[in-house]
């Protein structure tokens, strides 16, 4: 079975319509009788609330609701959001209401829902609601919410303590005795967010008619949002249709349930019409997740030759005021940890504290970027201290292939145990490494210096669990026209699944990638479905793509060989027809789908199951493991701190690839969010937990002048998981690469002996290092 | 605060080459006007503040945002959207170039991109890398980290240039 | 991020702008945008009228006399940066729009609504500041000029009083062949800088320095100029000594500390910036001489 589409570098079907304005996205979509919402927000981090005086707002001409709380129906009023992912680690559990009750925990909680015949007058009548707050003192520092005496977050919590996830592997009290070394680094990675370029929004249109509900929501994946709505609304499967049309980018946020979306539900519902809220970029700055503030007190103990015996520490992670994802991104970034080294004993106490801030969730990485950050950052430690070869250190504890599968020790948030299951860490090392000039890098460094630059160079490995569970669905179909659809849960927000999904399928039916429709997240259209996030695409839906196209090409090909009295394994499938090879005999897959479906009054034929469709839901046994090296070149101004990017370049594996193209994109583009997290993004809060950092003119993202060309070299181990053997290529650009860059700054500044232990680093920050010598020339 | 009559212009100008004539509050923004109005919704907000870059379009061949214009400011005026690049069915170079290199994946940026581009290629068509990221260093994309766009850029200047040599 | 309701006004001619800003209440002037569109979207700007200046024609001009160039307040950063006059005798104006936002925003923005909004690292205000210019305020009535250097009240408020629009700015030059250069720090591409600083040098026929202005922004309410370097400078040789003993004076000067950037980086920026600028503007205004 030659595979003709996978593999292929197939320019996608989502083109042409983005190309020429046709997209699709939830801004775009207009339905008779809509109306417009805007959320009224908590402009405090911490306040009681009692009374919403709606007059005046409701004076405008053009206003039709302001829905609070109260207005909220008795099932949302009594619940909220349900934690979908519970954990024996989380001691309080904190979840919205739709609509704030009487207490707002961070400055964007929804409070009430303002609905006007547009945004324009919708925004007018907000103004005008007259809120009596009580504001209350909050807590802003995630290390300061530990501190005994600090501001409740919740006023009726025992702590601020949502979490404490105690990770034990081995004996480190042993290991750290007996260790010739030990050495510590405390490393601060800031609060950021995805800004992803279209703000989240959600169209909620009642069915006059029936008691039910489609929403349109720009989401990573619409069957989770539908089970929580059932939850919430107490409703059956048939009154509520989820349809997520194109997202223009997501990045883990869109894929959590927002109160907003629950409240916009019920309103739409109470008002009977359409109602279309979408997240301008100022609440996107306040309300939409993020990720980190992240505290790691970290120390390694290695023997006499630089092998790691263990690694303990203390991680303070900040939930935010809320813990939508339970303590996944935490336990993700502890599991990390330990990456493609031998570890032989490891212990990590996490302690998730709330602050009264958006809630944190995963973004791109997921909790990964800052634990090989952290990793990477202590190897470069024992490298320095210890006067040794970075690479040479790594070398001396990689796991090895014959090593694979290789079991961690920890249980991953997929509830498995970390099992890497293939990989070959020391080969990627030595391949990135090489391609970079690294063994004679320290004589141009040298003489760089003499000339008074500062030139670094940085690298980092990563191992990253990608494809994780529960399953994805995929329902393959030919319909009687003789065309190919393929529904999948899959949710798209860039990665290109329409295409990538349809060369897989058309590997199977004989045709090409144009043949076969990929309709992704559409809650009517499969009855289960997971969605796009933690780079699990690939793997899951990919693979329920492939398994159910086999499924439904043999039992085409079983119909087209009973119409033609030949044995099914003589029948092959090309370009929409059933042929039989070496003779004439043929059948359009028109005719054979018309005989599978029968005719009225007529027995179906052969004992074949009607119908030309085949479902599948792939379930993987655990993560699959990709892994990579990133090394970056950077040269420092040590005058201005400023740093410019010389040189990137990533060696990745992330098993077979179906369309190179699309993953060279999501690398580069996975770096320049590497780029953005290393340099530049910094969510920043004042005291009171008061977000400043509130446009884009102070949250700075890369443009294509701070972002660099990025080589890319490609290994291919395959997955011994899935029938495909692909691994998620998502994340892999970011998870190495602040590592890698920091690792850079810190190379070029050794003359200084500055030592990098945040992230982002900046300009100012780098001089303040720096002292003195930034001086340079004018000293 | 408000007023209970809306403060309007009846506005013509002319959208991808089609006059228009259309009475619009005064203090609709430009972008607005295209997608609300107009049905243009090719033409992105992705942050009403000027940074982004999403919403770039062309007024009389020069690149602005229209989240910073109010729609009464266009009257008069010539505006290219992206919905107004292509030549009927055919795809503008720029456009064929980023379907070819994989220049966009959420798409959202795009029209942005596109414009700019647009603007820029008809004054440069033979760019360096270095002048290109210069020119789009005032639209943001996420996803792409902005190399496969540099490299259909590269692509359709020099089918610009053919064009040219061949014409 | 709408705007708010406001009445919109379009004059044609600046008599009926000013009679209009003169006489409405809450009222603002709406010039390339690119500042007030965005304040409004925020709605941190909630006028109750809005002046649209973009119908005045006559506000949008460049006139080159031999000792000055004057603007109307109208014109189009796009039109400063493509044209070939202020190229030639404002080289330093040209080399600073190249800092000036984007392709997007030169291409609507305005230099005095730069000039008006006052961020206080406008790189059109430092320019205005380095050359000494004279800003022309017009009224119902009349018209006075306000001198460059008084023309920073304070933090983003300018000198004009109630009624008062900005209508044109004057640019004394430079005699021909100065040695210019425009330093800036910003952490993108486009952004307004951290620091700023502008140095203009006349060089005699031994190649010491007769003349110099250095103009530092970005780190209080207004561009400074650096007199006590400016002064230090008169009669000596370009040297390592001379750009180092110059940019320390720059680092004297008081700078704002904000929660992203530092009071002392912002000052350590200008002395780095001060040494940067006079080491290329002396060197190109040798070699300007030479040609």
């Amino acid at each position: 079975m030659g595979a003709k589409w996978f593999g292929a570098s197939v320019k996608r079907k989502e083109d042409p319509a983005f190309l020429t304005g046709k997209g699709r996205y939830v801004d775009d979509i207009k339905l008779p009788g809509m109306l417009y919402g805007y959320v009224l927000r908590s402009p405090h981090a911490h306040a009681r609330f009692r009374t919403i005086d709606k007059s005046a707002a409701l004076a405008l001409p053009g206003v039709h609701a302001v829905y609070t709380f109260a207005d909220m129906p008795e099932s949302l009023q009594k619940q909220t959001i349900p934690l979908l992912v519970p954990s024996p680690a989380i001691k309080q559990v904190y979840m919205q209401h739709c609509l704030a009750r009487d207490e707002a925990c961070y400055v964007g909680e929804p409070i009430a829902i303002v609905v006007a015949d547009s945004r324009y007058l919708a925004e007018d009548a907000a103004g005008l609601v007259d809120i009596d707050y009580e504001v209350l003192s909050a807590a802003s520092d995630c290390a300061d919410a530990l501190k005994p005496g600090a501001p409740l977050v919740h006023t009726d919590a025992t702590s601020n303590l949502a979490a404490f996830i105690p990770i034990s592997v081995g004996d480190t009290d042993a290991a750290f005795a007996k260790a010739a070394h030990v050495f510590r680094e405390q490393i601060f990675q800031h609060r950021g967010g995805p800004f992803f370029m279209e703000c989240r929004g959600m169209i909620a249109a009642p069915d006059p008619a029936a008691d039910s509900l489609t929403i349109y929501v720009s989401s990573q994946g619409p069957h989770r949002h539908k089970r929580v709505l059932l939850d919430l609304f107490d409703w059956a499967d048939h009154q509520l249709r989820i349809v997520t049309p194109d997202v223009g980018g997501g990045f883990g946020p869109k894929g959590s349930f927002y109160a907003e979306y629950g409240a916009l539900a019920a309103c739409a519902m109470a008002l009977r019409r359409p109602v279309k809220w979408i997240e301008d970029r100022h609440e996107n700055f306040l309300s939409t997740q993020q990720e980190r503030d992240q505290y790691w007190d970290m120390e390694i103990a290695v023997d006499k030759d630089a092998k790691i015996l263990g690694v303990r520490g203390k991680l303070i992670h900040d939930a935010g005021a809320y813990i939508p994802w339970g303590v996944v991104l935490p336990w993700i970034a502890a599991t990390t940890v330990p990456g493609p080294y031998v570890i032989p004993a490891y212990k990590l106490d996490v302690s998730v504290m709330f602050t009264n801030k958006v809630a944190t969730s995963p973004v791109r990485g997921a909790g990964r970027p800052e634990a090989v950050v952290t990793m990477e950052r202590l190897m470069d430690s024992v490298a320095r201290q210890m006067k040794l070869d970075r690479a040479e250190v790594r070398r001396r504890n990689f796991i090895t292939p014959e090593q694979m599968p290789y079991k961690v020790g920890i249980i991953f948030r997929d509830g498995r145990p970390v099992t890497y299951d293939s990989g070959d860490y020391p080969v990627c090392q030595e391949k990135a490494l090489a391609a970079a000039g690294y063994d004679d890098f320290a004589t141009r460094q040298e003489a760089a210096r003499k000339q008074g630059r500062y030139i670094g160079l940085g690298f980092a490995n990563a191992v990253e669990a990608t494809g994780l569970g529960p399953y994805e669905s995929a329902t393959a179909r030919v319909s009687t026209s003789g065309k190919i659809t393929v529904y999948t849960g899959a949710t798209p927000q860039g990665q290109s699944h329409k295409t990538t999904l349809a060369q897989i399928a058309a590997d199977q039916f004989g045709c090409t990638p144009d043949d076969v429709t990929i309709v992704t997240a559409d809650t009517a259209a499969t009855a289960l479905g997971v969605g796009s996030f933690a780079a699990r695409t690939a793997v899951n839906a990919g693979s329920s793509v492939h398994l159910a196209s086999i499924e439904l090409s043999h039992k085409i090909k079983q119909f087209a060989a009973e119409m033609m009295e030949v044995a099914a394994e003589d029948v092959v499938l090309e370009n929409g027809h059933a042929k039989v090879a070496g003779s004439d005999l043929t059948r359009s897959f028109k005719d054979i789908a018309a005989r599978a479906v029968g005719m009225p009054g007529y027995s179906m034929a052969g004992g074949l199951t009607p119908g030309l469709e085949a479902t599948s839901h792939f379930t993987p046994d655990q993560s699959t493991y990709s892994n990579g090296t990133h090394v970056a070149e950077v040269e420092v101004d040590i005058e201005t701190g400023n740093v410019t990017i010389l040189r990137y370049i990533v060696m990745h594996d992330c098993g077979t690839v179906i369309n190179p193209m699309v993953v060279e994109g999501q690398v580069v583009g996975g770096v320049v969010h590497g780029v953005g997290n290393a340099f530049f993004e910094r969510m920043v809060y004042d005291e009171n937990a008061q977000p400043v950092s509130t446009h884009f003119g102070e949250y700075l993202l890369p443009t294509s002048t701070e972002s660099p060309n990025v080589e890319i070299l490609h290994m291919e181990t395959p997955s011994p998981l899935n029938p495909l053997g692909v691994k998620g290529a998502g994340e892999g650009g970011t998870i190495p690469a602040i590592a890698a860059l920091l690792s850079a700054v810190e190379n070029a500044l050794t003359p200084f002996g500055v030592i990098i232990s945040e992230a982002p680093i900046t300009p100012d920050r780098i001089v303040k290092l720096l002292g003195k010598a930034a001086r340079g020339r004018t000293a | 605060m408000t007023d209970t009559t809306i403060d309007q212009r009846t506005i013509r100008l002319q959208v991808n080459g089609r006059p228009v004539e259309r009475t619009v509050p005064t203090r609709m923004t430009l972008g607005d006007f295209l997608r609300i109005e107009l049905e243009l919704t090719g033409t992105h907000f992705g942050c009403e503040h000027g940074v982004c870059g999403a919403c770039t379009v062309l007024v009389d061949g020069m690149s602005m945002r229209s989240c910073l214009m109010l729609a009464v400011q266009a009257a008069g005026k010539s505006i290219t959207t992206v919905e107004g690049l292509a030549n009927g069915n055919a795809l503008s170079p720029l456009q064929q170039a980023f379907w070819n290199n994989h220049g966009l994946q959420c798409g959202f940026c795009t029209p942005g991109m596109l414009t700019t581009l647009t603007e820029f290629l008809a004054h440069n068509d033979d760019p360096t890398e270095t002048e290109i990221r210069d020119a789009i260093s005032g639209n943001i994309c996420r996803c792409t980290g902005y190399q496969s766009i540099v490299a259909s850029t590269l692509e359709a200047a020099r089918v610009i240039r053919d064009q040219k040599g061949a014409a | 991020m709408k705007p708010p309701y406001f009445i919109y006004h379009d004059p044609t001619t600046l008599d009926e702008a000013t009679e209009l800003y003169g006489r409405l209440d809450n009222a603002v002037l709406l010039a390339g945008g690119q500042s007030l569109m965005p304040m409004m979207n925020f709605r941190v700007a909630n006028p109750d009228h809005v002046i649209d200046l973009n119908r005045i024609a006559p506000l949008s001009y460049i006139q080159c006399a031999s000792d000055a160039v004057r603007f109307g307040a109208m014109t189009r950063q796009r039109e400063l940066e493509f044209s070939a006059d202020v190229r030639r005798v404002l080289p330093i104006v040209h080399e600073a729009l190249m800092h000036v936002g984007h392709r997007q925003t030169r291409n609507r923005g305005t230099f005095g609504g730069s000039l008006c909004h006052l961020d206080p690292s406008a790189e059109l205000l430092n320019m205005t500041v380095l050359h000494e210019g004279t800003l022309t305020a017009a009224r119902s009535g009349g018209t006075r000029e306000i001198a460059a250097q008084d023309w920073v009240d304070g933090i983003m408020t300018n000198a004009l009083e109630p009624g008062e629009v900005l209508s044109a700015i004057a640019l004394p030059l430079w005699p021909q062949g100065h040695g210019f250069a425009f330093e800036e720090f910003a952490r993108r591409h486009g952004d307004f800088a951290i620091a700023a600083v502008s140095c203009l040098v006349t060089l005699d026929k031994a190649g010491a320095i007769a003349r110099a202005a250095v103009c530092v922004s970005g780190l209080g309410p207004g561009p400074v100029r650096v007199t006590a370097a400016e002064q230090a400078l008169i009669g000596e040789m370009p040297s390592h000594e001379t750009f180092r003993a110059a940019a320390a004076e720059s680092e004297k000067l008081e700078a704002m500390s904000d929660i992203y950037v530092s009071g002392d980086y912002r000052q350590h920026l200008a002395r780095i910036l001060t040494y940067r600028a006079l080491e290329r503007a002396t060197k190109r205004g040798a070699e300007r001489l030479a040609a």
